[in-house]
């Protein structure tokens, strides 16, 4: 058995890295202007004959497709740990609100920035995500301490996302026109618009945060028995608790931060994994998350630029296409397990 | 010779502002089954939730294996004391072996990875509690009963000194309850682990402890053996009983008899008239019960539901005043029921008087 797991593991792991690899090079060929693969390889390894297309893949397609990958597995690792968390299965950054609040207040940021003229750059936008999504998380926490219920939770934290929402809305209803398109794109969620500089956070930021996460493997594993087996195991739980939140905090900011709100990767990604894997161990499922949290919005991203190109869709809309019938899957899933029982 | 694993002193148990239970000092020993008995609300679980250091010592103290808990980190808490409790765990795509594994969590490192040395605990701990078989089985697909070994074989894998149970029979059908009851003995008397559990079920209680705490009132009311504790109308005061009464001597719980004059009486003896009673209480119509010697197998049911018994002394022959005094009762009632064809030299009485209820037009056949 273990040596099935084991290989099972591998499996899908190899599984993954295929569609990862063949999204990687799909998002970086297709566009507009289509480049060859063994162009797009010779710009890649320096040997950059074509000075047009050159700069289309590394200023544009590179770190946009990078900036997928690393935020879509950020975004679904930041999702794993919150369902961990709560022990909640459709708990995620996005349904608990913790996204609309780094949205708010990187709204409030870019407004305030634009009008008196001085650049962003994108550690304030990081830390301005960062106090939004903990002030979010902290106001789910206040009010899940009171209720026991999971189905309560779930509808203040979604209550919580329309209160900064509305507050977002309000803010750019007084704001100059030129910001409202700035942060209208912004807010809709996209991949696009990123630089190196960007992709260089985002890539510390989410890599300090999964590593972080996968050496806490073992309290979250213990967490997942609930909280009083978990103390007894050796867990400190308070200690655990704030790390964790700090965590998925810090991912979801992040991802909200580059991106904007995207939704449903937090949720559907998590139980896919799941699903494919076969089990909840954390050890497995956090690297099997940030991988296929990677693969989904490349994928996704993919979707959104060429459906209807030269128009380009929001991020979450496709996300939400692909992602809100697993969350139902989930639901009818889990109720057909408690008839059963 | 026995080695005490748990001492606590003068300790108070409760919440942040509350005190549920005060001036607790008791130890338990290596090998030695303690049972919290004592009715909802009591503070059992409170008791044992401070005990496992979830709950903050209010005051007083605990000394687990010689060492205050308080100073203790919770990694070597975790090595001394593992916990079975009441609430559900809900184990996502998780085998029963994953869940037994996590018994092993203070003994991995970093990344809890299970060396073979761990596996082999875990499986060793689930071929005690007989589920080896369900190693690889979906823990949510089994019953309760088989969940609770599961978990038993988890607090096991985790190797302590003592083991904290909170009610581990409740929800469990009689099979099950035997069968971790007598793991526990078993644990206990093989492998020296203390025991202390919080237990519903008195019968049990009497039958698997080898001391009792009575938590009543806020504190431990009395701390005896068994036969020290379920002795004479106790365990009545301490569960507050008003409907009935409990007879430590079976485990059984009687309701009150119907009260009112009687209106049947039963001539019974040896068991024969124990489902008559049964019958006649649930009905409701009171009843009179005779005769019976104090030492036959229906006297205590007689006791407890018949509004009037009349008896004689075990081992004596049926004397003249019991006869008089059950044939003025018989004469009242409105009906006699005779359970009984044989009559013995001890009880040739009961014969007269079934003799004599035939002849008022009184007695009812029955079969």
């Amino acid at each position: 058995m273990e040596k099935r797991r084991m290989v099972r593991a591998l499996i899908c792991f190899a599984g993954l890295l295929l569609p990862a690899g063949l999204l990687f090079c799909l998002s970086l060929t297709t566009g507009s202007s289509r480049i060859a693969p063994e162009t797009v390889f010779g710009i890649l390894t320096g040997r950059a004959p074509d000075a047009a297309a050159s700069r289309i893949i590394t200023d544009i397609r590179l770190p946009r497709t990078l900036s997928a990958l690393i935020l879509g597995g950020g975004l679904s690792v930041s999702g794993f740990l919150l369902q961990s968390f709560f022990r909640n299965p459709i708990a995620g950054p996005f349904v608990l609100g913790i996204s609309s609040g780094a949205k708010l207040t990187v709204a409030l940021l870019m407004i305030t920035a634009l009008q008196h003229g001085f650049v962003m750059r994108s550690g304030m936008m990081i830390a301005a995500a960062f106090a939004g999504a903990l002030l979010s998380m902290l106001a789910v926490l206040l009010f899940s301490g009171r209720m026991r219920n999971m189905a309560q939770l779930v509808i203040v934290g979604v209550m919580i996302g329309y209160i900064c929402n509305a507050l977002t809305d309000l803010a750019v209803t007084f704001a100059d026109d030129a910001n409202i398109v700035n942060l209208h794109n912004w807010s809709k969620g996209s991949f696009s618009g990123t630089d190196w500089q960007d992709i260089r956070a985002m890539a510390i930021l989410v890599s300090v945060s999964v590593i972080g996460a996968f050496l806490l493997s073992k309290p979250i594993g213990a967490y997942q028995l609930g909280e009083a087996y978990a103390e007894n195991m050796g867990v400190n739980i308070r200690i655990f608790r704030l790390l964790l939140i700090l965590l998925s905090s810090a991912l979801s900011a992040c991802v909200t931060a580059f991106a904007g709100p995207v939704s449903f990767v937090g949720i559907a990604v998590p139980h896919l994994m799941k699903g494919l894997f076969g089990t909840a161990k954390p050890l497995i499922l956090i690297p099997a998350a940030f991988l296929g949290g990677g693969v989904f919005c490349m994928g996704c991203d993919l979707i959104a630029r060429t459906l209807f190109a030269p128009q380009e869709l929001s991020v979450s809309t496709v996300t939400a296409v692909f992602g809100a019938p697993v969350v139902i899957f989930i639901m009818l899933h889990r109720a057909g397990e408690r008839n059963a029982s | 010779m026995s080695q005490t694993v748990l001492q606590t002193n003068v300790l108070a148990a409760g919440y942040s502002r509350k005190i549920v239970a005060d001036g607790l000092t008791f130890s338990v020993s290596a090998g030695e089954i303690c049972t919290l008995i004592g009715p909802n609300g009591a503070g059992k679980s409170t008791v044992l939730k401070t005990i496992a250091a979830q709950l903050p010592i209010l005051s007083g103290n605990i000394a687990l294996c010689g060492d205050d808990l308080s100073t203790l980190r919770e990694k070597d808490v975790s090595k001394r004391l593992s916990v079975l409790l009441t609430q559900k765990i809900t184990a996502e795509r998780m085998t029963c072996g994953d869940v037994a594994e996590t018994g092993r969590y203070p003994y991995t490192g970093t990344l809890g990875i299970l060396s073979a040395e761990d596996k082999m605990i875990v499986r060793e701990a689930m071929g005690l509690v007989g589920a080896e078989h369900l190693y690889d089985t979906d823990f949510r697909q089994i019953s309760d009963g088989q969940r609770q070994c599961v978990m038993l074989a988890r607090a096991i894998a985790q190797q302590p000194k003592i083991m904290l149970l909170d009610e581990p029979t409740s929800f469990l059908d009689i099979g099950h309850k035997l069968h971790i009851l007598t793991l526990l003995r078993q644990l206990a008397k093989e492998r020296r682990i203390a025991v202390v559990q919080s237990l519903h079920e008195l019968d049990l209680a009497q039958k698997f402890s080898d001391t009792v705490i009575c938590i009543h009132n806020g504190k431990a009311e009395r701390i005896g053996t068994p036969e020290e504790i379920f002795a004479g109308d106790y365990i009545s005061a301490l569960y507050e009983i008003r409907d009935g009464a409990y007879d430590p001597r079976f485990g059984t719980a009687e309701p009150s008899a119907v009260p009112g004059k009687p209106e049947i009486f039963v001539i019974g003896g040896g068991g024969a008239g124990i489902p008559v009673y049964r019958k006649l209480h649930r009905t409701g119509i009171p009843f009179a019960a005779g005769v019976l010697h104090e030492n036959d197998l229906e006297y205590p049911t007689a006791k407890a539901l018949a509004s009037v018994v009349i008896s004689e002394k075990a081992f004596e022959p049926v004397g003249e005043d019991a006869i008089r005094q059950a044939a003025a009762v018989m004469q009242q009632c409105r009906e006699v029921i005779c359970c009984t064809e044989y009559f013995g030299a001890m009880n040739q009485s009961n014969r007269k008087l079934k003799e004599q209820a035939e002849a008022l037009g009184l007695l009812q056949s029955f079969v």
